[in-house]
């Protein structure tokens, strides 16, 4: 394999695994439920789809097309928004407690 | 004998489908087809009561534009997001925005919920009871009315232009 492409998927291997760890360290460090819900929902998107395109790349060299990673990131952006928002749901059924300086209100519904 | 609406009622799912059987099976074979195609015919038979009403594609080209924006945008939002939960979390402005729906058609609304779920700093968290209105969670929201006039230009517009055949 040549050079610039291991580069180029060790590049994709680490941006994504960085976002991938952003992603879950707002798990960790946002103040309430509804906060917390946009770390998994959107940083950890990109963290997934670098890691897609870096083992699709790295397997298109070794002579093995591989497209069937594609269904991983579009079974990714179908399933999860839905979960976050099943998720907000539960939390304003539950009234979960939200940061004091949060505007608006959720519903009763 | 059959109108080709009565064999083929979701075309676009059937189409999918097969597309997917064909990334799954990774294989692109005379019998592979074939399973996709059968896959692609049956099932929209089978589910085809969860959705009497398949989704019309008026500007499939708009369609095509709007996900490419999506993408430019989900990405926009990996770097955005992550600098807001690596910054100071005292500083965010965390806020419940009312959002007033023009789009009516069913599975348009659908996706433009996923749409804000997949973009910068927004979840939406629910849909009200007679679809007029949704309800989004914004992680930094300096000013709620911006942030209705961008999805409402950004992504709203070009999914009533695909779904619903509207002129504006």
């Amino acid at each position: 394999m040549e050079t610039a492409i291991e580069w180029l998927v060790a590049a994709l291997l680490l941006l994504g695994s960085l976002f991938a760890l952003i992603g879950s360290f707002g798990l960790f460090k946002l103040p309430d439920f509804y906060m917390r819900l946009h770390g998994p929902t959107k940083a950890t998107t990109l963290g997934v789809g670098s890691l897609v395109l870096a083992s699709m790349i790295y397997f298109s060299t070794t002579g093995e097309v591989g497209l069937h990673e594609l269904l991983i990131t579009l079974f990714l952006f179908i399933t999860a928004p839905t979960s976050a928002c099943m998720l907000a749901k539960a939390a304003m059924q539950v009234h979960a407690a939200r940061v004091e300086r949060t505007r608006g209100e959720p519903w009763e519904q | 004998m059959n109108a080709p609406g009565k064999w083929f009622p979701h075309p676009w799912l059937s189409l999918l489908l097969l597309g997917v059987w064909q990334l799954l099976v990774n294989d692109l074979s005379a019998g592979s087809l074939i399973m996709g195609a059968i896959l692609g015919w049956v099932i929209p038979l089978l589910t085809h009561a969860f959705w009497p009403d398949p989704p019309k594609l008026h500007r499939p080209w708009v369609l095509v534009r709007f996900v490419f924006r999506v993408l430019g945008d989900i990405l926009f939002a990996n770097f955005e997001v992550a600098k807001l939960i690596l910054g100071a979390s005292s500083r965010l402005q965390p806020a419940f925005v009312v959002y007033p729906l023009e789009l009516r058609n069913e599975f348009g609304i659908g996706v433009l919920a996923t749409t804000i779920s997949l973009t910068p700093g927004t979840v939406s968290a629910d849909v009200s009871e007679d679809h007029r209105t949704l309800l989004i969670h914004g992680l930094d929201v300096p000013d709620e009315q911006e942030l209705i006039d961008t999805i409402k230009q950004r992504y709203e517009k070009p999914l009533i232009e695909v779904f619903e055949c509207s002129t504006t």
